[in-house]
């Protein structure tokens, strides 16, 4: 279970970008989080995915409660959250090869042995040929650098995962490819899913349920 | 009348009046040459006209070459491009035409960019100077377009801004006080200055909320109802079915097919499988991508670049269909309409 419980979040203390915000997700279910730019879902995403810290509720994953870390979140429950953001250019390091890329959380775990494998396994299913493989981020499209930032997000396979506006930069049928990877990624392995959006058709049509963020907090919608 | 004649007479009709065309592009290519002998074929034989009071959406992948042919438009491509074809611009008076492809940089600075031409651009953010205020960028692009006193810069400032619906309230302000949607009406109200005949929007709504994208969008028709000519590049169909008048599918650099925007996206829908598989793709239709990626505009297939993955293709796409009667395809999927 991920559960976000009256949480508070953002980069002033004395001025957060969302108070109170409480939001479930059970495991193999997927939650659209829907609501407009600049209202606080990024960084809601972000304390989801344990890359920001909250200051106040409590942020329970899996049983644990990582409310309360400091310099970053024990390694065991990172590793549980795969994570996509909105713009593959900023996400991913220009110097690596798309292979490189899709393997990088292996060796930073010192899992190095397993990346060959495991590459194998990925490249297919975000849809990656092999030459495309060994370019790197400025020799492909953003549609081709985001299947690599999702081929990423799932290499430590990732039992839960957190997307936020992952497509939005994309077009239709891109959109659609990426959306189907993560169905089957879920399929095979039961992870849940956090997608953070603004497309509402979209995220209608992807998840078992949306919640709508209204006044800077989510509030429960129909499925 | 021979199918041929039937052919010719509908093109001429969907082609609008070409005499009245504000904008008309005939086999405009764009190739770039790189190192080791490549050539990127980023535009090939790009043909259509685009008339006042309408709003043609080119629509396809990002890197499919929609962003080249709208540099090429403004004569704001690298150095290292080669281009052919014309795209002749109408002179406001009627008299000459610019051909916006020979035209040397001299003429495009100084009678065509911000004048006759205005670009919408992608990213605000990147086109509005951070450390001035909304009205002294505005104020500035008028001083360099008329060279007008100050008070009448003042006065054609706030013109601007009204034209794009951006509140008085707001010029004094810095962009980054300004919401994602401001900041797109600042630059929008930036492209109106010379109150140009031909607008460019190039991926005016990337990551905006879809409010704000049908209020954007609902600007940019607002100025092609008032007789301008809008040319929306986007990746984004639902925007382009809100606006567009006709909708030009673009596929390896090449248009495949020009279609009226209520038959694109009415029950018909197009006819090229390459814009039929795009609308499948949309999540409240089957949601269904198409299968594999578009070739490397470096490594183009002999024949028809859609080929590899598309559902209908047989051996004569091996040749490449030419591009007539707004399509370019052996199997389109239903009769011409
Ligand atoms: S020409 Fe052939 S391969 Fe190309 S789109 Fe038409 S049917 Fe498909």
């Amino acid at each position: 279970m991920l559960e976000l419980d009256t949480v508070t979040a953002g980069y002033d203390r004395r001025a957060p970008v969302f108070r109170g915000a409480s939001l479930t997700v059970a495991p193999g279910e997927s939650v659209g989080l829907l609501g407009p730019s600049g209202c606080g879902k990024s960084t809601l995403a972000r304390v989801a995915a344990l890359l920001h810290r909250p200051d106040a509720g409590r942020f329970v994953l899996d049983g644990t409660e990582v409310t309360a870390w400091r310099h970053r979140a024990p390694r065991e429950l990172r590793t549980a959250v795969g994570v996509v953001f909105q713009q593959p250019r900023t996400a991913a390091d220009p110097r690596l090869t798309l292979a490189d890329l899709l393997v990088e959380p292996l060796r930073a775990t010192g899992r190095r042995a397993e990346a060959a494998a495991r590459l194998a396994e990925l490249a297919p299913a975000v849809g990656l040929t092999p030459d495309l493989l060994g370019r790197r981020a400025h020799e492909v499209s953003d549609g081709q650098l985001q299947r690599a930032c999702l081929g990423r997000a799932l290499a430590l396979r990732p039992r839960w995962l957190i997307c936020d506006e992952m497509t939005a930069m994309l077009d239709a049928s891109t959109t659609a490819a990426l959306v189907a990877a993560v169905e089957t990624y879920r399929e095979e392995t039961g992870a849940g899913l956090l997608a953070v959006g603004h497309d509402r058709v979209l995220l209608r049509r992807w998840c078992d349920r949306t919640v709508e963020w209204k006044d800077c907090l989510p509030a429960e919608e129909g499925p | 009348m021979t199918a041929e004649n039937v052919l010719r007479a509908l093109d001429a009709v969907s082609a609008g009046r070409a005499e009245d065309a504000v904008l008309s592009v005939r086999d405009l290519s764009v190739r770039f040459r790189l190192r080791g002998g490549r050539t990127v074929e980023a535009v090939s034989d790009a043909d259509f006209d685009l008339g006042a009071g309408e709003c043609l959406a080119l629509v396809g992948e990002s890197g499919c070459g929609k962003s080249v042919l709208a540099s090429a438009l403004l004569g704001l491509l690298p150095g290292n491009a080669e281009t052919s074809g014309t795209a002749l611009l109408a002179d406001p008076d009627g008299a000459a035409q610019t051909d916006l492809i020979a035209a040397d940089e001299k003429t495009l600075a100084r009678t065509v960019r911000g004048r006759r031409v205005g670009l919408v651009p992608q990213s605000p953010a990147a086109h509005l100077t951070p450390v001035r205020t909304v009205r002294s960028q505005l104020e500035e692009t008028v001083r360099a377009l008329t060279g007008t006193s100050r008070r009448a810069r003042r006065k054609a400032a706030e013109d601007a801004a009204e034209r794009a619906a951006f509140p008085a309230g707001h010029l004094d302000r810095y962009p980054h006080e300004l919401s994602g949607g401001l900041a797109q009406r600042a630059a929008t109200a930036l492209a109106l200055i010379g109150d140009a005949r031909l607008l460019l929007a190039d991926e005016p709504t990337t990551g905006l909320d879809r409010d704000l994208v049908d209020r954007t969008v609902d600007e940019l028709r607002r100025h092609a109802d008032d007789g301008r000519a809008l040319l929306l590049i986007t990746h984004d169909l639902a925007a382009a079915a809100r606006i567009a008048d006709r909708v030009a599918v673009m596929y390896a650099g090449r248009i495949v097919e020009i279609a009226p925007a209520h038959r694109f996206f009415g029950p018909a829908g197009p006819r090229h499988p390459y814009a039929r598989g795009l609308l499948d793709a949309l999540p409240d239709r089957a949601f269904t991508p198409i299968p594999g990626m578009p070739p490397e505009l470096s490594a183009l297939p002999e024949g028809c670049a859609f080929a590899p993955r598309c559902p209908l293709a047989t051996e004569l796409c091996s040749n490449r269909p030419e591009f007539t009667a707004n399509l370019a395809c052996h199997h389109p999927e239903h009769p011409r309409a």
